[in-house]
């Protein structure tokens, strides 16, 4: 008896009902997303603030400028298992051939790439500096700048004059006027040893990468004997998964020091919990307008 | 006679309309605080990315290369171009002055440093704490201390005309030194007024107000490069763009457009012999965070406002409803469909701006707190708004109980008296 009178009141007054349901699903619906919304905005922005490179520096313990062991970056990796991306890199101050300090950093360009996405590169070197064979008749005499814009490695060009393979390089715009003004290979020389650079692309960040000549890790390790003094790492997740993180990368290489990067910790904290704070206010301001909407509906 | 019968319907059937409107009023208070904050939440996101530092750098023209690893300066002292402190007062100068929230400038020299018989050469960085600087009748201060939120000092900051200086924790626990120690510095005694954490070179550093480390470089008024926060609006195509190929109209659009290339193309305007730049790692990043949250907020406010004018207009509709028996009398007594329907529609346009009014009153209010509790400044309320709210009011109020007044209108009069449907 009882159901067949809900059953006919909502049969025979089809149009109250309809619109007390339909403004129930709305308020239910609104209410849902606004929830969704709420939980979700953290793992939304963390990912824009991955942009802004690392948050975690791995250095040699006792100092800057110790190495670290050769195995640091495989350990990392292991740790991070995916969770975020990791670069190596190894500083030296080297000369150039007339006798001007210049800093040498030593990296993996494609983790870098990958890490520091607003550097500004007009083009990334390929990997191998491996002697390649191929000459062809519009390297003969290339314009230097020609050869940087349009992205080719110009080992053929060099190789003509030097028979040892060359480490192609990334330059920064302010080295670049110190060293190849021309965009021309040139020598650069750590106690006592030679390298054959090759410029193959510049790079412009507006900090102290501009100063810097950057080569892959490879040609770095051979050339100077130096290994990597510097990991970076780029974690993502909560600030209690970062630094589970760094506990983790504490353990397993017991001769770094883990630092926070704060500069990046500290403001995404702050933003990202203003955000939630607005989305917060904002919910409960839509949650109470939504059942306002659905109670006025019943109450006629 | 119109205006008797809407006064009558207000006077006589007060607790009908006082729920209606205020329906309408929350309604309006949730438009309201919503639309106040999704304006100014740009502006204020803008800000708070401004701690994750400096976005500009301003560089002498003719510098080349710096020679620095882990925070250690190694180019001869005396080498290379320097900017004049003097011409910094002229930054709060440019066009875009009150988008510079602050500027640090920094002098690196490099000292040598003695401890139990040993020397070390470590950088000595010069800079502004908080330092009261003038343009014309402007008064600001300015320094590391609002450029780099980040940096925590144990101990107490140095005065900017001050001799005493502050060491970074890496290397005060390589030294073995504490707040309040003294240390000499190429044969000056030098007080620690307090330990300096970063996170960054700077802990390897000694940090001192810029006079004393021009002292020690022998070079007064001498600044080797400038970091400036501004706040930017996130980069374009347009910004892109080469000032130099610009003319005319598109160029003053460039130049009055806050991009960071913009701001950092009046810097260099501004003090002589310089060249400014974006520092990529902060400026091109916040332009995605900005707009990603903008994007989200606006989202939000769209969704508010859907339900804001849902809740008034079924709550008009509900109370227009209820009012059927009134409806059949008054069709009975002669009026036509076009008298009954305008007399309602008048009180729906009352209730709308009495409520709206009332609802835009708190929700200014609510906006107000939303933006000190978590911003700690004020949501500015365009004065636009409130001709833009009581309008929305009326047209959701009309079209929320012009279905209801229509269906109402259209009955006849004998069921509606009798109660019937």
């Amino acid at each position: 008896m009882f159901l067949r009178m809900l059953v006919r009141a909502a049969v025979l007054r089809r149009g109250r009902a309809v619109s007390a349901l339909f403004a129930m699903v709305v308020a239910a619906a609104v209410a849902t997303a606004m929830l969704n919304l709420y939980v979700d905005v953290q793992s939304k922005l963390r990912r824009e603030f991955r942009n802004y490179g690392a948050n975690i520096i791995l250095v040699g313990r006792d100092g800057d400028g110790d190495s670290l062991p050769a195995d640091t970056l495989a350990r990392v990796d292991s740790v991070l298992a995916g969770r975020g991306i990791a670069a190596p890199f190894g500083l030296v101050v080297a000369r150039t051939s007339d006798g001007q300090p210049i800093v040498v950093a030593g990296t993996d360009f494609e983790r870098v790439r990958q890490l520091d996405k607003w550097w500004s590169v007009s083009s990334w070197p390929a990997e191998s500096s491996s002697s390649s064979d191929s000459t062809s008749s519009e390297d003969q005499n290339p314009h230097p700048f020609d050869k940087l814009r349009a992205g080719s490695v110009a080992q053929d060009a060099t190789r003509m004059g030097h028979p040892e393979s060359s480490s192609p390089a990334l330059i920064g715009v302010r080295a670049l006027a110190a060293v190849a003004p021309k965009g021309q290979a040139f020598d650069l020389s750590f106690q006592g040893r030679a390298l054959h650079v090759t410029p193959a692309g510049t790079v412009q960040t507006g900090a102290a990468e501009d100063s810097r000549i950057y080569i892959s890790l490879a040609d770095f390790v051979a050339w100077t004997g130096v290994q990597p003094s510097t990991v970076e790492v780029a974690a993502s997740g909560s600030p209690e998964e970062v630094a589970g993180i760094m506990k983790q990368l504490a353990q397993a290489i017991p001769a770094g020091g883990v630092r926070p990067v704060r500069q990046i910790m500290e403001g995404e904290a702050r933003v990202l919990g203003k955000t939630r704070a607005t989305l917060l206010a904002a919910a409960a301001l839509i949650i109470l307008t939504a059942a306002l909407c659905v109670l006025s509906t019943l109450m006629g | 006679m119109f205006v008797r019968l809407v006064y009558e319907s207000f006077r006589r059937q007060k607790r009908r309309k006082l729920l209606a409107g205020a329906a309408i009023t929350l309604g309006v208070t949730v438009a309201t605080a919503m639309i106040a904050v999704a304006t100014d939440i740009g502006d204020k996101i803008n800000r708070e990315l401004r701690t994750i530092g400096a976005n500009l750098v301003v560089t002498p023209q003719e510098d080349s290369l710096d020679l620095e690893i882990g925070g250690v300066n190694l180019k001869p002292p005396t080498d290379g171009a320097f900017l004049s402190e003097a011409d910094l007062p002229k930054i709060k100068g440019t066009f875009w002055h009150n988008n510079i929230t602050a500027f640090a400038p920094m002098l690196p020299v490099s000292v040598s440093i003695e401890q139990d018989g040993k020397r070390q050469d470590v950088t000595l960085l010069g800079t502004y704490f908080a330092k009261q600087i003038s343009f014309g009748t402007d008064h600001f201060t300015t320094g590391v201390r609002s450029t780099y939120p980040w940096w925590k000092v144990s101990g107490t900051w140095p005065e900017d005309s001050s001799r005493n200086v502050l060491l970074g924790e890496r290397l005060a626990a390589r030294l073995g030194d504490k707040a309040g120690d003294e240390i000499s510095l190429a044969g000056r005694q030098l007080r620690v007024s307090g330990i300096l954490s970063t996170g960054g070179a700077e802990d390897d550093e000694i940090v001192a107000p810029l006079a004393l480390a021009q002292e020690f470089l022998g070079r007064p008024g001498a600044v080797k490069r400038v970091n400036v926060s501004a706040l930017t609006k996130p980069e374009d195509a347009f910004a892109r763009r080469d000032p130099k190929s610009l003319s005319g109209a598109i160029y003053d659009r460039w130049y009055c457009s806050p991009y960071a290339q913009s701001i950092a193309f009046q810097l260099a305007e501004a003090i002589p012999h310089s060249h400014a730049e974006q520092i990529r790692q902060v400026a091109q990043n916040e332009g995605a965070v900005l707009t990603r949250i903008e994007g989200l907020i606006f989202l939000i406010t769209l969704a508010a406002l859907f339900a804001s004018a849902l809740a008034v207009s079924s709550a008009m509709a509900t109370a227009m409803f209820e009012r059927r028996a009134e409806v059949g009398l008054m069709k009975a007594l002669g009026a036509g469909r076009l008298a009954v329907a305008s007399i309602f529609f008048a009180e729906a346009t009352l209730l709308a701006l009495i409520g709206g009014l009332a609802g835009f009153v708190v929700g200014s209010g609510l906006a107000h707190q939303i933006g000190r509790s978590i911003f700690n400044s004020d949501i500015s309320i365009p004065a636009v708004l409130l001709p833009v709210i009581l309008a929305i009011a009326v047209i959701v109020t009309f079209a929320g109980s012009a279905s209801a007044i229509r269906r109402a209108v259209g009955l006849d009069p004998v069921f509606a008296l009798r109660g019937e449907l």
